[in-house]
């Protein structure tokens, strides 16, 4: 196959193979261990292949790369239309990534039902990957409600607790706020006879929308309201702390570290791509709302006696960054907010993780039961407070440079929303360091403690990557924004031209 | 006038011929039959009279144009309508095959009703005359009256048949009143001929409400659905998922015919008031049933409220969608009814929602097809259900019903919780006692891969069909 039809076809690839590996999984005997083995290789593949967009993705292009433009249901006119940009490609690529290392934190944790879980795994990892490379509305949604069903199920069949009531809320929050941006879509739909999105844009831009106008509030709101929920925004949070406590671990990471995204990427890309002038109307009570989530995101967390509990709070306070950044509609802003995705996909899906093989050991995540830990457990300890370290936001590692440039764009856009969100950096190494003091440092408190193992060679190959990341983020940011800011600045374009307007004026 | 049919006009009913003649066969070969080997052979027969009429349907598809005087019409909508009937038919009879020796319900004109009904439901699908409807309609009916009481031993079983043929005959008489005031109206029965002398006036109004009265009844729409849970409840178990598919799309195709074709007046409101009282009663009563079958019977008035959305809209969208959404609904519905007749076991001792509990445990395969069924009935993507009701809404929506499409879009959001539960009960609930469940007989296998093939058919590549169903407006007009 020559590059040029490899280039169109990649993404497709990319897509289903995690798909065309849990219907192959179906036909394997039921033997726990091919069963882990085999969806640890097509998860790598996986990867591998997403690797070829980041090698051979060309920043300067206009628009989308790797683009594939296909007819697929005649009427309505939706197509099969796939490509990535500097955002959406790390997306995808941190999707990738972090699929692997949930099949191997599962390796052991997930001994009942296990071919259905890693089905369920692999079907959702399709599913995520499709929601960041659609260009058509409508294969948006489809991929969008197709992440529904098997998160819900992993977190009701695989949870613990009260998982079946977590795998409720979180199944009727998201479908219920979704079918708000579904009759947004079909308004548009109904308006312009096509679902591309690169096509809307278009129209959105020349004004050939009948009606957009007067639509443009409650289409906008459509949209907001789905990914909202999704993010989640303050106060449509309340399902995240049930659904990521009872949750498996493999879930809590994909959850904290792609599912989350979807709202914030959403939002980048669809309510600010279809309706900038609304985006700017609206962006103060949204900021508002972004720092309400920081603050409030933060100080909850303060106060959990629950350690997985805490880090779903700390989600909370973070994505709250993303959103800030992205209503800035700064260039440091939005370049800082897509950083904080990735950089929070990587950290918190660690901290998930490191949490998940506490709880392997002691079935437990109050902080409680625990207490010098660093005794018993050292490797564990270093790991965990490196993983810590990156959350907080210290310089050098990853969590610092998302935050900084989204606080600076913050600053441009209003002194006080940066102050504020600013405050948001000094909680998270509050409620994180003092949760690591309560948990590792000082004498073993409890018995049992003394004994627990510390890691082995399989946990020790699922953490590495992910600190690994942390700091090469957090030294090398360039070899991510050099692709993130033109995304960025194509996403801003519009933005300039309404500044620029209103100036001519 | 000629007096005597052309040879054209037997092949244009062929598939309503070749279902009466293997429905009588069915009824002459009973008696002959051992006792022992009755009901496997007369299953078989049922099944091949339903492939053969299915097949049928192509040489009926060679023949279009209007024949018996007018008083049928072939085209690509009766063509879509015979397809569905008869290839619910077949599905139904396969999903039977087992049942019946499981239920122990003597078998004989079983199936000779089944292919009895089918008749009535082609027969509406292609008449174009109200008398004629009026005998399909009452074909259709009186076996299905039948049908619901064959679980002979079971009183609510009984109760479920008394139940259905009281209402449904009162229903029929209402309809036909309607009939008797349009031909009062036009001075004909015939749906192109009404279609060209209906002035609005109160004569029409009543005419056309008394027969949506008739016709609501059978589809299960609200306020006309008071029936429905109770039915469903008593009826065998395939017995309900042929009733509440087959059945209906004759029934909306009648529909189709009279409010298009015949551009009866004053049916926009009434038609918008059956539909969103259809989908709030139906979805908010089914949050709380825990005896499954009840639970899809109130689904089922739920989706009749979806689909008569699609009348509200305008022919070019409305027609494709209906069509498409009925299609859709049956090939879901029969499937759940499938999984359901197999679970129930003997005597349908396990039906409600605690029975479910582990079934993803017990039985992964029959969990993960009703897992599909129930994923199109709330409407999740890759599932036929997701575009039948993505076509209504749109469809409802260039038609600026945008209420009717909110309230919709938010009862398909009520909908999701219930259908859930049963979802919830097999993956993540324990089971109380882990009673073993059968396994899947080739007869019910077939079935079941044949509506998740549909299903997923229809949810992945819906162009063909759509497109097909598309045809269809330009003669309706």
């Amino acid at each position: 196959m020559n590059l040029a039809a490899l280039h169109s076809w990649i993404l497709t690839l990319v897509t289903f193979t995690p798909l065309a590996g849990a219907l192959l999984l179906l036909l394997i005997p039921r033997r726990d261990r091919d069963i882990r083995v085999f969806a640890l290789v097509i998860s790598l593949l996986a990867f591998v292949m997403s690797l070829h967009l980041l090698v051979h993705f060309d920043g300067t292009k206009a628009g989308f790369n790797f683009e594939f433009d296909h007819a697929w249901i005649p009427t309505p006119n939706i197509h099969y239309h796939l490509g990535v940009d500097g955002v959406s490609m790390w997306l995808v690529v941190l999707t990738t990534f972090l699929t692997p290392l949930c099949v191997l934190i599962s390796w052991k944790s997930i001994s009942e039902r296990v071919k259905e879980f890693f089905i369920l795994l692999l079907v959702l990892e399709t599913a995520l990957i499709g929601v960041f490379v659609s260009l058509d509305l409508f294969l948006f949604y489809f991929f969008w409600e197709a992440t529904l069903i098997p998160m819900a199920l992993l977190i009701g069949m695989y949870g613990h607790g009260r998982k079946i009531y977590a795998a409720v809320k979180f199944f009727l929050y998201t479908m219920v706020a979704s079918v708000f941006m579904l009759a947004a879509i079909l308004w548009l739909y109904a308006k312009t006879g096509t679902f591309d999105f690169v096509v809307l844009q278009n129209a959105v831009h020349h004004g050939q929308i009948p009606g957009y106008a007067a639509a443009s509030f409650w289409l906008f709101l459509g949209f907001f309201v789905a990914f909202a929920v999704k993010v989640p925004l303050f106060p449509f949070h309340t399902w995240l702390p049930d659904a990521h406590v009872e949750a498996p671990t493999a879930g809590s990471v994909l959850l904290a570290g792609v599912l989350l995204k979807m709202g914030t990427y959403g939002m980048l890309r669809f309510n600010l791509g279809l309706f900038p002038e609304q985006s700017r109307a609206n962006a103060w009570w949204i900021m508002v709302l972004a720092l309400i989530g920081i603050i409030y995101g933060a100080l909850v967390a303060l106060v959990q006696p629950n350690m997985k509990k805490l880090i779903a709070y700390s989600s909370i306070s973070h994505l709250g960054f993303v959103v800030l950044g992205i209503f800035s509609f700064t260039s440091a802003g939005l370049n800082g907010a897509t950083y904080v995705m990735l950089a929070h996909g990587i950290s918190t899906g660690g901290l998930f993780m490191l949490a998940g093989i506490l709880y392997e050991r002691r079935h437990t995540y109050e902080i409680s039961e625990f207490g010098g830990l660093a005794t018993p457990m050292p490797v564990y300890a270093s790991f965990f407070l490196f993983i810590v370290l990156a959350s907080v936001g210290l310089p050098l590692l990853n969590g610092f440079i998302g935050e900084f440039l989204v606080l600076t764009g913050a600053f441009q856009a209003r002194a006080v929303y940066g102050t504020l969100g600013a405050t948001g950096v000094i909680w998270a190494a509050g409620y994180l360091l003092w949760m690591y003091q309560r948990v590792f440092f000082g004498k073993v408190t409890h018995e049992v403690n003394n004994s627990l193992p510390d890691l082995n060679l399989r946990e020790k190959t699922a953490l590495a990557p992910a600190a690994v990341m942390a700091l090469v983020m957090g030294v090398a940011p360039l070899f991510w924004l050099s692709t993130i800011d033109p995304a960025v600045q194509s996403v801003l374009a519009p933005f300039a031209q309404m500044a620029s307007r209103v100036v001519g004026r | 006038m000629n007096t005597m049919p052309q040879g054209a006009d037997y092949l244009r009913i062929l598939p309503e011929i070749i279902l009466s003649i293997f429905g009588m066969i069915i009824m002459l070969l009973d008696p002959l039959l051992e006792e022992r080997r009755r009901a496997k052979t007369l299953g078989i027969v049922g099944l091949i009279g339903a492939l053969i009429a299915l097949g049928s349907t192509l040489c009926m598809a060679r023949q279009p144009g209007p024949g018996f005087w007018n008083m049928i019409q072939v085209d690509a909508f009766s063509v879509f309508f015979h397809f569905l009937v008869t290839a619910v038919t077949a599905v139904v009879i396969l999903a039977s095959y087992e049942y019946m020796e499981v239920q122990q319900i003597r078998a004989g004109e079983y199936y000779g009703l089944i292919l009895f009904g089918a008749v009535g439901m082609c027969l509406m699908s292609s008449a174009v005359e109200l008398v004629l409807i009026f005998i399909a309609l009452e074909i259709s009916s009186i076996s299905t009256y039948i049908l619901a009481g064959f679980r002979r031993r079971a009183a609510i079983s009984s109760e479920s048949s008394v139940k259905y043929f009281l209402l449904g005959s009162f229903a029929t008489a209402f309809f036909l009143y309607g009939v008797a005031l349009m031909f009062g109206a036009t001075g004909s029965t015939s749906i192109p001929v009404i279609g060209q002398k209906l002035l609005a006036g109160p004569l029409a109004y009543t005419s056309i409400a008394l027969m949506f009265v008739g016709l609501g009844f059978k589809v299960a729409a609200a306020p006309f659905h008071v029936w429905t849970p109770d039915v469903y409840e008593g009826a065998p178990a395939p017995v309900v998922g042929f009733m509440s598919t087959a059945p209906k799309a004759g029934v909306f195709a009648v529909l189709l015919r009279i409010i298009f074709e015949a551009h009866a007046p004053g049916s926009a409101w009434l038609i918008w008031a059956a539909a969103a009282l259809s989908m709030t009663i139906g979805n908010v009563a089914a949050l709380v049933q825990t005896n499954v079958k009840r639970l899809l019977a109130y689904s089922s008035i739920a989706h009749a409220g979806y689909l008569l959305m699609a009348f509200a809209a305008l022919p070019a969208n409305g027609i494709p969608s209906a069509m498409f959404y009925t299609a859709t609904y049956a090939a879901m519905n029969v499937g759940a009814f499938a999984v359901i007749s197999h679970f129930a076991g003997a005597g349908e001792r396990y039906v409600t929602l605690e029975d479910y509990a582990g079934l993803g445990r017990r039985s992964p395969v029959l969990a993960a097809t009703l897992t599909i069924f129930l994923s199109s009935l709330i409407g999740i993507p890759m599932t036929g259900g997701f575009f039948a009701k993505f076509y209504v809404f749109s469809a409802a929506l260039q038609n600026n019903l945008i209420w009717l499409v909110i309230i919709g879009v938010l009862n398909s959001a009520v909908g999701a919780y219930y259908y859930l539960r049963i979802i919830v009960a097999m993956y993540m609930r324990e089971p109380r006692e882990e009673t073993a469940v059968a396994p899947i007989p080739l007869a019910l296998g077939s079935a079941l891969a044949i509506t998740v093939i549909a299903t997923l058919y229809l949810g992945i590549v819906p162009g063909r069909v759509l497109e097909y169903a598309s045809r269809s407006v330009e003669f309706l007009r």
